[in-house]
């Protein structure tokens, strides 16, 4: 096949995958409120966004709740990697078996047994059960993550640390952690985006006056959205697009520096 | 010499065990035993054995809920490989810093909320819609086509929102096998089409059932994807176990209806593990 053909493919398929985004970013900048036909460019959206009180609790919510479940899971979930490559123990193979679950099931089961489960407990659902849910859902991600990078190497690194005299946590800092960072990093990343796009799970462990930005464009879509929540995404694009642009650029670099 | 440090040992397994057990396993015991009770009038519990909502489940409208979830996810499913597999071979015949850009930019649509993107679609194809405008304007058309609200808008829905979880195993598996054997096929005098048949597939086919699997599982769930472009009330599983737990509050029902869906999950996921496929590559790009 020629070569012109398949990059128009490659092209294709990008616009299919940008095509509602790029309407939304145009949008965004659209004095009409109707989403028909683009009228006046204005920047009145961007501007009235800071005054919807309600959007930017529901975006602080978001952001707090991917950060501290991150957090939480990066935790429990390194440790545990790290746990479960160095010790035996009589139900490991269990616990790993386990671990596989909130990958492989579909997300509403998982939001609906959390929900039966608060509601056994007594647990009032709240931005907590959220929170909660998302720790719920990430860790088995980190752990996966962290778990690729651990190699063997790490063990011969690790024994000649003891060997040298140095403590468990001297070794945990200093040798373990280090050589498993991009492990972490990649199962942080991770559980920070499932977390800030979480609709399902979400759904059905939030109070009724708890509410993320999902939950709120998600009653808000019935009605028809307003641009200032085009505004708001076209910013957390801008963000996620300087991101990657450095990542790529640090890439090239050491892809350059490799070459030479 | 190792030091065995009692403490270390505990305080690396200690939470990640509790959290299995606690917040994995329980939950779903509970939904199991859940599915064997039945609810009440009120949407209570009463705690008497039963398998009435198995049995309930063998009802034509169920079987038939249940045949169209699913034809809805392999559609899905099918569309998605349909796009995926040519798009990944072009692509794993890029230059490395070209391929790294490709596949990030793949990944761009995964870190803006999936609901906004869904609302653009809708913006696009509503009978009001951009789409529509633009073609009556032209006077392609006379009246405004039904894109979405129906079982097309669905599907388009979840071949959108899940295609990155395709292209991404499907990628990596395309992209280690050695270009050699490729070319020594087209060499030996294979077409392109048997080239694919005969080469490409059958070194990546654990790619592509992980793929598809990433695919077809959530496709049976995302009844948001169903509520915003679909048409009618019940159209998928997801959809289903939803209106069980929060409007007719059936939870034992809902209950009945996760663990199928559990079951034919772990089903699945055996297939792939016969197949060599490894569960850590699962979910894990």
């Amino acid at each position: 096949m020629k070569k012109s053909l398949k990059n128009i493919f490659i092209f294709l398929v990008f616009l299919f995958l940008f095509l509602p985004i790029i309407v939304l970013v145009i949008f965004s900048f659209n004095s009409s409120e109707l989403n028909i036909v683009f009228e006046n460019f204005t920047l009145n959206w961007y501007i009235n966004l800071f005054d919807n009180r309600e959007l930017i609790e529901a975006f602080s919510n978001t952001i707090i709740i991917a950060i501290v479940s991150t957090i939480i899971s990066v935790i429990i979930g390194t440790l545990g990697a790290i746990g479960l490559h160095k010790y035996d123990f009589a139900f490991k193979n269990v616990i790993n078996k386990l671990l596989y679950i909130p990958i492989v099931i579909p997300e509403i089961v998982l939001g609906i047994s959390l929900l039966s489960i608060y509601t056994l407990f007594k647990l009032e659902l709240s931005i907590y059960t959220i929170l909660l849910s998302h720790i719920v859902f990430s860790i088995p991600f980190v752990v996966v993550s962290v778990r690729s990078a651990i190699s063997n190497n790490v063990d011969v690194l690790e024994n000649a640390s003891y060997d040298l005299g140095a403590s468990n946590f001297q070794t945990l800092f200093y040798v373990t952690l280090p050589s498993i960072l991009s492990g972490v990093k990649s199962g942080a990343l991770l559980s920070f985006t499932l977390s800030l796009d979480d609709v399902i799970i979400s759904y059905f462990t939030a109070g009724p006056s708890s509410n993320t930005l999902p939950l709120k464009i998600y009653s808000m879509i019935k009605t028809g959205i307003t641009p200032d929540v085009y505004a708001l995404s076209t910013i957390l694009l801008l963000v996620v697009f300087i991101v990657l642009t450095i990542s790529i650029l640090v890439q090239m670099r050491s892809i350059r520096r490799n070459s030479i | 010499m190792k030091k065995e440090n009692k403490f270390f040992k505990y305080l690396s397994l200690f939470p990640i065990s509790f959290y299995v057990i606690v917040l994995i396993l329980l939950p779903l015991i509970y939904i199991f035993c859940l599915s064997f009770l039945t609810s009440d009038y009120y949407g209570g519990i009463n705690y008497s054995l039963t398998l009435s909502n198995y049995l309930n489940l063998v009802d034509l409208v169920y079987i038939k809920l249940f045949i169209k979830s699913f034809l809805i996810a392999l559609v899905s499913t099918f569309i998605c490989i349909c796009i995926a597999y040519p798009f990944v071979i072009f692509v794993s015949q890029k230059k490395k810093i070209v391929k790294n850009i490709i596949m990030t930019l793949v990944m761009v649509p995964f870190l803006t909320n999936s609901l906004i993107r869904t609302y653009g679609w809708i913006v696009l194809l509503r009978k009001t819609g951009i789409v529509n405008t633009f073609l009556e304007d032209l006077n392609v058309i006379s009246s405004p086509i039904s894109f979405i609200y129906n079982d097309f808008g669905i599907i388009l829905g979840m071949v959108y929102t899940l295609l990155p979880f395709m292209i991404l195993p499907l990628f990596s598996a395309v992209d280690k096998i050695d270009k050699s054997v490729i070319e020594a096929s087209y060499d030996l005098g294979s077409t392109s089409f048997k080239t694919f048949f005969n080469i490409i597939v059958p070194q990546t086919k654990v790619g592509l059932f992980n793929g598809s699997l990433m695919v077809f599982i959530p496709a049976i769930g995302y009844f948001f994807i169903a509520d915003l472009l679909g048409g009618g009330k019940l159209m998928l599983i997801g959809n289903l176990i939803k209106n069980q737990f929060l409007s007719a509050r059936n939870w034992p029902f809902g209950a009945a209806v996760s663990i199928s869906l559990v079951l034919i999950t772990f089903g699945l996921v055996k297939i792939y593990q016969k197949i060599g496929g490894k569960m850590d590559d699962l979910g894990g790009f």
